[in-house]
């Protein structure tokens, strides 16, 4: 039987060798750490907290307004400096709590929240992991407690942990599963026990055998979780893809996982449900690894979140450039080129990757030439030259009709593209435009 | 700081260096059109050449656009005019020839991609029929001859191991099989070309002759069949003009259709036509069909009809 995988996808250099071996070592912020009160998809959360309060490490500065809304800790103690609009990795200014640090990391009493596992009602995990703010931590900032809370909670017969880790450069996540296996296997655990049919799964790329090979053991005897390898290829870690890689299900653009029986979960956001229902740690920290021909060293961090973007890399020794030609949030693939290094980690930061060369920003895009590779390697299937033709005739028509929704702006396409036309930027554009009317 | 929308990274493929590479595969079989015919089928290459990156250059810079001679299309345009003529013809034909390919069948229609016919195909055809005393007089070693095709038809004998070499009468590129199948293994290596086209292509052909023998009391006649195989335009159309990009289909499932539509007129013009050659009408013909095909041949977007996972 082949590896576990589905059709199309690419095979980018895949840089990891430049921070996989990097241990995980804490960062603590110096400077003032800033908190977006918007770092999850839905409503912005609430300020609870004041120009001048006294706040703690792990303390809630800011409430979820609403269902589909997320709670915002502080990572440091200090005093609330002021509320204002500040910049992001998204290249927007959004409504932040900024936090003078004290330096001295006091901590709020943590085991206050804790309750043996056994004496914890489904309601009462789920309650936590709210409690905690706990998003999805592969970029999307879904907010967990929403995901985990599917119309028909019998439907769910599979929890799968994302440890696809299919992004180039980016070993996060790999690093979580090499040093703190035990913390992925035990939320994982708690999880599925929030369903009574599911079965647990976790899906690693196969380019990581020494993760397999631990969690592998860690599971053996575990009659509830598999550990899958699965094909290095990306977009191997899209949701859908891995839903179908590690089940054969498919679902479109206009479902949900759960409408596969499935809930996906990053392996960053486990081992944050983990902290927050066994230890009443709420999220206030995550590894991000920083990478990159551009700083003088590699390394895999575990950041407070609010902490400054410039101080992080200072931190790694700053760049071995004078002026690097580009710096990403995320991943080569999905992330964000930042005009500002003023911005803070978020919830959704994965990585910064600083390239001494960028040749994408200078490329001009020339005629198609019909070769049919961004239809050879687009993992959703559809025809992304007609798309991009579509958007760019403004023809919101046809690209409705040719499945552009369907798109998951992996950025397969683009790569692929020998004309050097921005695919995926053409078509996302159109699909947030289609978005945007639907809201009206 | 650089910003631009995701991805950051690109493949190094670009559209020059694909058609560099189309280029490199049709060298084998380019050179042995100058071992086989001579100094004068060099000379050909030559002003096809000149000729197609000047009218292209010229064009451009006429109408103000970009000059995109670089990307070397033109270039691989002039050298499959060439392998697509008579080693004697006058030298006022690949120049018109060439007019016709970049000016006519290509920039007339917006440029590199935008062409709805492969231009030296469409070139060789206008030729062809403007033409056809000077573009059907074929000579071998100084002697005016027949292609084996055309002795094929009349039902003479033809010697399938020099078909196969190339070694025999014809237009200057396509005579070696051997040398075309080099190159287009080369470019399905590559992953330049997908194999269905040719696949498909190929296989259709060979079925239908081999059921025409069976029912035109030849019997199972592998020798009729191989001399079909390496005879004429068919290996230099199936791997070569039939995979252009632009003018085939962009979708998996069409590139099949399109090559088992090509293999079934390829079949009819050579069998029942008024020529012996059938390749080079059955290509354009096909070129024109495109279009329909692709709309046939949407691929199903991932998720498409999925229905809910009930437990």
């Amino acid at each position: 039987m082949g590896l576990l995988s589905f059709v199309g996808g690419i095979h980018p250099y895949d840089g990891k060798e430049l921070s996989k071996d990097k241990k995980i070592t804490e960062y603590l912020p110096k400077g003032d750490c800033v908190y977006p009160l918007s770092q999850h998809i839905g409503a912005p959360a609430t300020p609870i907290v004041k120009k001048g309060d006294r706040v703690l490490v792990g303390q809630k500065i800011a409430e979820a307004s609403g269902f589909v809304s997320a709670n915002v800790h502080s990572g440091v103690s200090g005093t609330v400096k002021t509320i204002e609009p500040r910049m992001t990795v998204s290249g927007t200014k959004v409504n932040s709590i900024i936090i003078e640090n004290d330096g001295l990391f006091e901590e709020m009493d943590f085991s206050a929240n804790v309750k043996p596992l056994d004496q914890l009602y489904r309601e009462d995990v789920k309650d936590m992991i709210k409690e905690a703010g706990i998003v999805g931590m592969g970029g999307a900032g879904f907010p967990t407690h929403v995901k985990l809370s599917p119309k028909n909670e019998d439907a769910i017969d599979t929890i799968i942990v994302n440890g696809a880790e299919c992004e180039p450069y980016l070993t996060s996540d790999y690093r979580r599963m090499i040093e703190t296996p035990n913390k992925i296997v035990a939320g994982l655990q708690i999880v599925i026990n929030l369903f009574d049919n599911a079965k647990g799964i976790i899906a690693i790329e196969d380019n990581k055998p020494e993760a397999i090979k631990v969690l592998t053991e860690l599971t053996e005897g575990m009659d509830n979780i598999t550990v899958n390898a699965v094909k290095t290829k990306y977009p191997q870690g899209a949701e859908r893809q891995l839903i179908y890689a590690n089940t054969k299900r498919e679902i479109n653009s206009s479902m949900l996982p759960a409408d596969a029986g499935c809930i996906v979960q990053n392996i960053d956001t486990i081992v944050a449900i983990y902290n927050a229902v066994v230890e009443g740690r709420p999220l206030y920290e995550r590894i991000v690894t920083v990478t990159g021909d551009a700083v003088n060293e590699c390394a895999n961090y575990r950041v407070r979140i609010g902490t400054n973007i410039q101080e992080l890399i200072d931190a790694v020794g700053g760049f071995n450039i004078e002026d690097p030609a580009k710096i990403i949030s995320g991943g080569p693939m999905m992330g964000k080129a930042l005009f500002t290094l003023d911005a803070p980690i978020v919830k959704g930061s994965s990585a910064l990757l600083c390239f001494r060369e960028d040749v994408v920003a200078d490329l001009e895009p020339s005629n198609c030439i019909r070769c049919g590779r961004c239809v050879d390697v687009c993992p959703g299937r559809v025809m992304p030259n007609h798309l991009a033709d579509a958007a760019e005739h403004g023809d919101i028509d046809e690209f409705l009709k040719c499945d552009g929704m369907e798109c998951c702006e992996c950025g397969c396409c683009s790569y692929v593209c020998p004309a050097k036309r921005h695919l995926t930027q053409i078509i996302a554009g159109t699909r947030k435009q289609v978005l945007a009317n639907r809201k009206k | 700081m650089k910003i631009s929308s995701s991805p950051h990274i690109r493949d190094k493929e670009s559209t020059t260096n694909i058609m560099g590479q189309v280029i490199v595969a049709l060298i084998p079989a380019a050179v042995f059109g100058v071992y086989n015919f001579g100094f004068k089928a060099l000379l050909l290459y030559l002003i096809t050449i000149a000729c197609c990156v000047g009218f292209e250059a010229g064009f451009e810079k006429l109408t103000n656009r970009k000059i995109t001679i670089k990307d070397l299309s033109a270039v691989l345009t002039g050298l499959l005019l060439a392998m697509n003529l008579p080693p004697d013809v006058p030298f006022w034909i690949p120049i018109l020839g060439s007019f016709f390919a970049i000016i006519v069948v290509k920039q007339l229609f917006g440029g590199l991609g935008q062409n709805f016919m492969n231009p030296a195909l469409g070139a060789r055809c206008f030729l062809l029929i403007s033409f056809t005393g000077t573009m059907t007089s074929f000579s071998y070693d100084a002697i005016t001859t027949a292609t084996p095709l055309a002795d094929l038809k009349a039902g003479k004998a033809v010697d399938v191991l020099s078909m196969f070499l190339g070694t025999t009468a014809g237009t200057i590129g396509e005579t070696c099989a051997l040398a075309l199948i080099i190159g287009g293994v080369f470019l399905i290596v590559r992953g330049i070309i997908s194999i269905r086209i040719p696949l498909a292509y190929i296989a259709t052909f060979s079925m239908l002759i081999l059921i025409y023998g069976l029912f035109s009391g030849r019997g199972f006649d592998v020798s009729f069949l191989l001399a079909h195989l390496c005879g004429g335009g068919l290996m230099l159309g199936a791997f070569f003009m039939a995979t252009d990009y632009v003018t085939s289909p962009i979708t998996p499932m069409g590139r099949i259709v399109f090559g088992v539509l090509l293999g079934f007129l390829t079949f009819l013009f050579r069998i029942f036509g008024g020529s012996a050659e059938g390749v080079s009408y059955a290509i354009i013909l096909c070129n024109l069909l495109v279009p329909l095909i692709e709309k046939f041949t949407v691929p199903t977007s991932f998720g498409k009809g999925a229905v809910k996972h009930e437990s």
